[in-house]
């Protein structure tokens, strides 16, 4: 057997160096005449290890972590010149337990099943795992449209953008509308700040959403095809390029493809052109063609009239990697996982203060605490684990008390959040719930189209409210204010963005009241991040009387002689925050 | 709210310097296209790094697509310009993993060095100061991405490093 070096190439590994690595070998392997294969990969999930490389040879499977271009010398003279692996540096392997075995144990893995195993730029190793076995399936045992839509509707698959909507009745519905043109669309605007779950995908198998998008087309008799990504992802657009093409040179896209009679389709990119509201369905519809990214009232629904008035099915991209595995393994394989009315798996993108940010795939039903705490590692530095927060800007924070929530759509959303997309931002005791809500409400605030007169005007004043509390200028009814506000945008609003957008003051409120009350009372910050409401004082202890502060304050608050201990004039000081930043000895005290 | 982005205070839409003629091109491979709209801004930024107003004027009357159509998709999508921008676009993430961990004194640390504010260019063009919403980096947290190479994991002085090593990397 033919030793295979592989290093991951996705995103984060090339943020972390992975191209260096790679090119390292790949001089070693040129200079020495070494004799192994080296492959190219994507994200294997793992991103708090990256670069990662993988090795097998004849005696098994071995990943190692952080391999940076020394290391790389490193791995290659001692595992592939002398047979002698390290195993220091080794994260997974399963032939004995490395530190990372049970990140990938505790997954499943369907929606990610060749992300970090196949090079994305190549259609036969797509391939070679049963890539588009499913769709010739389809078409050698001759199973109907209504048959394929059936056991989508059986397997009970939920759209995976943040809806939750039923993903065989959305095809029921397109199927149902009789038109001579229909599409199909891709939903690739993964805007949710802190979510990278589709990013991963369409870098790592784009073939799989390709596949998936091709039954959606057989299925409902759509004639076209477009993948609306964020222009924010060259490498994921980059790929998904190739892979098109390569569709196109075997023919699996084009004219009666797959030997179906009448089968048509050709599918290409919209670049996306930075506006998160284009998430939404309608408002994507509209960007695509050509204007601005407004969302239209429903009904109708794109099913009955959607990309150019014609009927139009629209899937997320993890819905789409989803579809080939459930028609290979059956409705009810995939029906095994997770609960009574969330199937299958949810991938998760965790970030935040988690030791372990990356990628999971997980059953549906797994509580939040274990895929914090099993998967993610725990809490960076020891820290207090204090909240998650799930479904970016349009949903909201969980509390530690509420971790042992299950994640499933049903459970998540009863506590105020929502599952959307999969993002998932861990918080420790030095994150303060007030900022965060200000933070979301800023992003929403700035992202609204416009058209709606709550969702315009109501975000704005409810940031303002924000702005006051977090600057010590709370006053005694502004949570009232800011609750009223809120139900106010809910209702009115015409699409999600709106409707969700006060979600996470809304959960930090019934939450964290504690917190906002100590901004607003006390003017205190608990977590010590608002600025305004901080002192800063210097440890008498600790100074070393360097003059770094002094030189540094703006407006001249500090004072001391060079060696003796400094003093900051309270009445002077703007708080500002530079004097924390630029003290090497943390002598400067936050109180 | 996304009008926010109109900059009202008058700023030159200098397009003096311009070839207007690489525009060609790109109208001819759009007109007359349904939802060519984004595509023809997209070409034409991609040009000249931001759409002038002589620009705007010569897609207009080539393609029969209201000047005003053009000036409202333009200032509804971020990714347009209508400045000129710097050499350099370094973009600081504010995602949310970013924000929790501490994203502002990145920006805060640029702009002090830089002697800009976010959203400018520096005074040479040769770096413009952004924010951007998640770069999809978060597992690296804070992170900025500077033309196509993303850097992770910075602190405030660890990015003020990095930018004057593309400076001194420029000058040799």
């Amino acid at each position: 057997m033919v030793t295979t070096v592989t290093v991951g190439l996705g995103s984060c590994g090339i943020a972390a160096g992975a191209n260096k690595t790679y090119d390292k070998i790949n001089a070693l392997k040129e200079s020495d005449k070494l004799d192994f294969i080296l492959k190219k990969t994507s994200c294997v999930g793992m991103c708090y290890r990256e670069p990662l490389v993988e090795i097998t040879d004849e005696t098994g499977t071995y990943l190692y972590g952080e391999v940076d271009a020394n290391r790389a010398v490193e791995v290659i003279e001692k595992h592939i010149n002398q047979q002698d692996p390290i195993r220091d540096y080794i994260v997974y392997t399963d032939l004995f337990d490395a530190p990372e075995n049970d990140f990938i144990g505790a997954q499943v893995k369907i929606v990610l099943r060749n992300c970090g195993y196949i090079d994305p730029e190549s259609i036969e190793e797509y391939e070679s795992r049963e890539g588009y076995q499913a769709i010739k399936k389809i078409a050698g045992e001759k199973i109907s449209r209504e048959e394929v839509i059936d056991s989508i509707l059986k397997s009970g698959l939920r759209g995976r953008g943040g809806g939750g909507f039923s993903t065989g009745l959305k095809w029921k519905f397109a199927y149902a509308s009789k038109s001579t043109d229909k599409y199909v669309i891709c939903n690739a605007d993964e805007g949710d700040p802190g979510a990278f779950m589709d990013r991963s995908v369409l870098e790592g198998d784009p073939h799989s959403v390709l596949e998936g998008m091709i039954i959606a087309a057989y299925a409902i008799e759509a004639t076209g095809g477009v993948i609306y990504c964020r222009a924010e992802y060259p490498l994921a657009i980059k790929r998904l390029n190739i892979a098109i093409l390569q569709a196109k040179e075997k023919g699996y896209l084009g004219k009666n493809i797959f030997g179906i009679d009448g089968f048509n389709l050709d599918i290409y990119i919209k670049e996306g052109a930075g506006a998160f509201v284009c998430g939404e369905e309608t408002a994507l519809i509209a960007s695509i063609e050509g204007e601005r990214g407004m969302p239209r009232k429903r009904p109708p629904f794109p099913a009955a009239s959607g990309l150019w008035k014609k009927p139009t099915n629209i899937n997320n991209v993890e819905t789409f990697a989803n579809i080939p595995w459930i028609i290979m393994n059956g409705a009810e394989a995939y029906a095994q996982y997770g609960t009574e009315n969330s199937k299958g798996t949810k991938v998760f993108a965790l970030a935040g203060k988690v030791c372990h940010s990356g990628l999971v795939e997980v059953p549906m039903g797994m509580t939040i605490r274990d895929v914090i705490f099993k998967l993610g590692g725990g809490i960076k530095n020891d820290k207090k684990f204090k909240a998650v927060q799930l479904g970016g800007p349009s949903g909201g924070c969980i509390p530690e008390f509420l971790s042992d929530t299950i994640v499933d759509y049903d459970s998540v959303n009863a506590t105020g959040a929502i599952m959307g997309s999969g993002g998932m931002v861990v918080m420790d005791e030095t994150t303060c719930m007030v900022d965060v809500a200000k933070f979301f409400l800023d992003f929403t605030c700035k992202e609204s189209c416009g058209k709606c007169t709550f969702c315009r005007l109501g975000t704005k004043r409810m940031l303002e409210i924000l702005d006051r509390i977090t600057n010590g200028q709370g006053k005694a009814g502004d949570l009232e204010n800011l609750e009223e506000l809120a139900y106010q945008i809910k209702d009115n609003s015409l699409c999600g963005l709106g409707q969700t957008a006060p979600n996470p003051v809304l959960t930090t409120i019934r939450y964290f009241r504690d917190e906002y009350e100590a901004h607003i009372m006390h003017k205190k910050c608990p977590a010590k991040v608002c600025r305004p409401l901080l002192t800063y004082t210097v440890d008498e202890e600790k100074c070393t009387g360097c003059m770094v502060c002094l030189k540094n304050c703006p407006v001249k608050a500090i004072t001391g002689e060079r060696k003796q201990v400094h003093f900051i004039n309270q009445e002077i000081c703007t708080q500002c925050g530079v004097c924390f930043a630029k003290c090497k000895f943390e002598s400067i005290l936050l109180s | 709210m996304r009008i926010a982005r109109i900059d009202t205070k008058k700023k030159e839409l200098n397009g003096d310097t311009q070839d207007l003629s690489l525009l060609d091109p790109i109208i001819a491979l759009h007109k007359g296209k349904k939802g060519n709209l984004i595509p023809l801004l997209q070409g034409a930024q991609e040009l000249y790094g931001f759409i002038s107003k002589p620009a705007f004027e010569k897609l207009s009357r080539e393609t029969g697509i209201p000047l005003s159509d053009m000036f409202g998709v333009a200032t509804f999508y971020a990714q347009f310009r209508l400045n000129p921008v710097g050499k350099n676009i370094i973009k600081v993430c504010h995602g949310t993993a970013c924000h929790v961990q501490n994203a502002v004194e990145i920006t805060e640390s640029l702009e002090e060095m830089l002697k800009i504010k976010d959203g400018e260019t520096t005074e040479d063009r040769f770096f413009t100061l952004e924010s951007v919403a998640c770069l999809g980096c978060c597992s690296l947290a804070p992170v900025m991405m500077i033309g196509d190479q993303t850097y992770g994991k910075l602190s405030g002085n660890e990015a003020v490093r990095i930018i004057k090593n593309i400076r001194l990397a420029d000058k040799n």
